[in-house]
């Protein structure tokens, strides 16, 4: 058991546990952030996409101990900024989200991109999220809602 | 009024995008014991004796032993237990549950049970056939003598797995009156049944919720039935919330997948015309037959795809073999049929050296036309129009012209395809008896009672939108939960594009009576009932009549570009064209027009999965490669009205049809770019090299 301090959407939290716990378990189990997903388990779905210092992670390959003293960012810290709210309004616009399990993670994929190119072309998009995957959309609708919040947030990114 | 297609954003989409939407896996009960499920290391295996260590307090294993009713999951053939009691028949079949408090205890209890097995001779060819199905058209026996060609092809395809990206799950607990279950599955109703018949308990003992459902393509039709009993035996041994819940690999290995498919097709030709049609159908079903008859009757159902042939002789074989047991898949038997179908029509023209579209056209089915079980086409059919739109769109004869050279490394093929709507034959009259309620309560908003699901392709919104706009009130004033059998009646399976369709349908009526009936601030309850039109006659002993209500009917065309050094495939473009009859939901049935056809390419051409001696040999999605972001092509989707007149608005299905096209129009664009007939798919680098090396 050790103390594990990390900045959590924008708040220090500690954490007594086991630093080999996986961040993604942590987040649902301890934390109750259960917007993050378990899909595979291996770092290979991106349900469970999170920030780690703004760089997209899969927390189910993350030691609790890596992100001490670290900023992680969840989907329900991005939920209330400006940037969470335009691309939610981007994917009800655009019928980017069906069954929704992949979405949260999607969303940090897609935020993630947007912020190194806000003005992304369709390629940058297709391997922005090409860690993170999709059975019911076919995408096409996920790269159109990026599109379109990258245009609405003209100046946000 | 405005056009019902017209699109809203979808009333589950803000939740689901921020991560607040409660999948089983986010549910939390109070001290919710974890289960962990026991498998066979073996595919057939006699099990002689058991060996359970001490459990230390607070643990449990449940078996065999603990089930209180029939050790049957019920499904249609009583042949999956529960609980594997005295033999194993599929490698990773379910044993036992250990179940307690803290995950590592259990997992370290699971290395010490000890099961002693007889180790028994799998089977695994395909020669136990469980399920033999036989019709005929017209008279194939006199056509055959007529013939001065007769042209045969096999064909073949492997697993596909539905790949939700949730893994199954389920959690329960007792309060005391009543097992309670909330979990990711498509059928509530299925799965009460199925608990009732394990429990042995009265109707109201068993309580099913549905938990919002992280994808299901038909993977959580009939599976989640299987979870359902093994927990709900265990919390009325134990008395304590319980989660069950897959992780992936056991969910990969362990539940239902498409059936791999044989078969062959004989056309007997005169004077370049087809006069009649052979054709013989093998599904492998694995280990238990589960549904894989309905599944066949679907694909021979379809043996003709669009196609009018007046003579027909159609056999199908349901295989029982020693690996996990096949089950429903978006399609249902279609996708394997139709990609032979399309195939052969194109092989046909080829050795006949005719036009394959001009060929084609000549067969296309018209109104008034008998389908391939005699019954009729009632309804107009507009493909001609379709077709015409698609051509243009795609400039597919441009390109089928310019990219006859083999030098293109190019190719574009299109597939023509329909798909029955709701159950095959009788079903909705016989077996489901769809009752679906609405509520309005005295604040004047309505609440629709119907066990159907949504599982992402949007019920939550279209039924609202439904009711909302008969009753012409606010899409506010109207609610739709998740189902939970203690309110809703059932309203049948969430299954067979029959949701709009049928359940649309009487959901329609209703709100119609209740708009003609409505009295302000009154509590009134309206109820419909299924009742099949007088004209569908089906005889499901000789396949003759009306195998379907109505029929959906869609085109695809895909463009294709083959590596000529590593033959790897990318999808360049795709231009789709459907009749849904009416799209309650413009953008709702375009996102089943994208990801469906995603999951049809990925049959066609990517999704490879296969055994060895029973042993799924891809477990996660790093060895079974799905479709990401950078495979998909950009997709161009169009729809025509041609409303159905017992649809809501013209509805007919619309999940499936979107789906079954996308196997052979992909391999017909690889046959193409490569020059070789295609016979087999997913046509991978691998068999792409085996047919260039095949001089």
């Amino acid at each position: 058991m050790n103390d594990i301090t990390f900045e959590l959407n924008h708040e220090q939290v500690t954490i007594t546990a086991d630093p080999s716990l996986r961040l993604l378990d942590v987040l649902r189990d301890r934390l109750h952030l259960t917007g993050a997903k378990e899909g595979c388990g291996e770092g290979e779905c991106g349900a469970c996409s999170v920030l780690i210092n703004d760089q997209l992670a899969n927390s189910c390959l993350v030691p609790l101990a890596n992100v001490h003293k670290q900023r992680v960012t969840t989907i329900e810290g991005i939920a209330t900024t400006k940037e969470g709210k335009l691309l939610q309004q981007a994917y009800s616009k655009e019928g980017a989200v069906q069954c929704g399990i992949c979405t949260p993670g999607m969303m940090m994929a897609s935020y993630a991109l947007l912020k190194k190119h806000p003005h992304p072309t369709r390629e940058q998009i297709q391997i922005g999220l090409s860690g993170n995957l999709c059975r019911c959309t076919g995408y096409n609708m996920i790269f159109r809602a990026i599109e379109r919040a990258a245009k609405e947030g003209e100046g946000t990114w | 009024m405005n056009d019902i297609s017209r699109s809203i954003p979808k009333l589950d989409s803000v939740p689901k995008a921020f991560g607040n939407e409660r999948y089983v896996n986010d549910i939390r009960y109070e001290n919710a014991l974890y289960a962990k499920t026991l498998r066979s290391p073996h595919a057939k295996a006699r099990i002689l004796r058991r060996r359970y260590p001490e459990l230390p307090a607070g643990y449990h294993i449940i078996d065999h032993t603990h089930v209180p009713g029939e050790n049957v999951v019920n499904i249609i053939a009583d042949d999956q237990p529960v609980f594997a009691a005295d033999r194993v028949t599929y490698y990773q079949e379910p044993i036992l549950l250990v179940i307690g408090p803290d995950k590592r205890v259990v997992l370290k209890l699971m290395k010490d049970i000890h099961i002693e097995y007889d180790i028994e001779v799998p089977q695994f060819e395909w020669t136990d056939s469980v399920v033999h199905y036989h019709f005929t058209k017209g008279n194939l026996a006199k056509v055959k003598e007529q013939a001065d060609k007769v042209i045969r092809r096999e064909y073949h395809s492997g697993y596909q797995e539905q790949l939700y990206i949730e893994p199954q799950g389920m959690i329960g607990y007792h309060d005391g009156k009543q097992v309670i279950l909330e979990g990711s599955l498509q059928c509530p109703y299925y799965v009460k049944n199925a608990l009732i018949r394990t429990l042995n308990c009265a109707d109201d003992y068993v309580r099913v919720r549905q938990a919002t459902v992280g994808g299901a393509f038909g993977g959580k039709e009939e599976f989640p039935s299987l979870i359902a009993c093994q927990l709900a035996v265990a919390i009325e041994v134990i008395r304590k919330p319980i989660r069950l819940i897959y992780e992936r690999e056991e969910d990969v290995e362990s539940t239902t997948k498409r059936h791999p498919s044989h078969i062959t097709m004989t056309a007997y030709v005169k004077d370049n015309e087809i006069l009649g049609i052979q054709s013989e159908v093998g599904l492998d079903g694995g280990a238990n037959i589960g549904l894989s008859g309905v599944v066949l009757s679907r694909a021979l159902i379809a043996t003709t795809g669009v196609y009018t042939i007046d003579h027909l002789d159609v056999t199908g074989d349901v295989y029982r073999t020693n690996t996990v047991p096949n089950g429903a898949f978006r399609g249902f038997g279609a996708p394997q049929m139709l990609f032979a179908v399309e195939m052969f029509m194109h092989h046909v023209a080829a050795e006949l050296k005719v036009d394959a579209l001009a060929f084609r056209q000549r067969y296309l089915a018209k109104q008034g036309d008998h389908t391939s079980t005699g019954g009729t086409f009632r309804d107009p059919i507009i493909m001609p129009e379709m077709l015409s739109r698609v051509l243009d769109e795609s400039d597919y004869l441009n390109k089928r012209e310019r990219y006859a050279s083999p030098d293109s490394h190019r190719g574009i093929g299109m597939s023509w395809v329909l798909h029955g709507c709701g159950f095959t034959g009788s079903g909705e009259a016989t077996h489901i008896k769809a009752r679906v309620k609405l509520h309005k309560r005295t604040t004047d908003e309505v609440e629709i009672l119907i066990a159907a699901v949504d599982m992402g392709q949007g019920v939550k919104t279209t039924m609202t939108k439904l009711v909302a706009t008969i009753l012409d009130v606010p899409m506010s004033q109207v609610i739709y939960d998740n189902p939970d059998t203690n309110f809703v009646p059932d309203s049948g399976p969430t299954v067979a594009s029959r949701t709009m369709m049928i359940v649309g349908g009487l959901v329609a009526r209703a709100a119609r009576r209740l708009r003609d009936e409505w009295n302000a601030g009154e509590d009134q309850w309206i109820e419909e009932r299924y009742v099949q039109p007088d004209y569908i006659k089906w005889d499901e002993t000789t396949f003759h009549g009306d195998a379907y209500p109505a029929y959906s009917w869609g085109i695809n065309i895909v463009e294709v570009e083959v590596d000529p050094a590593t033959y790897e495939v990318t999808v360049l473009e795709t231009w789709n064209i459907y009749d849904v009859g009416k799209a309650i939901d413009e953008q709702v049935i375009l996102g089943q027009a994208d990801g469906g056809q995603l999951q049809g390419l990925g049959l066609g051409y990517l999704e490879v999965m296969n055994h060895k001696q029973g042993v799924i040999q891809q477990r996660n999605v790093t060895d079974y490669i799905i479709s990401t972001s950078v495979d998909t092509p950009p997709m161009h989707n169009y729809l025509m009205d041609n409303p159905y007149p017992l649809g809501p608005y013209g509805a007919k299905g619309a999940g499936e049809l979107t789906l079954v096209g996308g196997a052979p129009a992909v391999a017909l664009a690889i046959e193409q770019a490569i020059g070789k007939e295609i016979h087999e798919i997913p046509v991978t680098p691998e068999r792409i090299m085996e047919l260039m090396n095949d001089e």
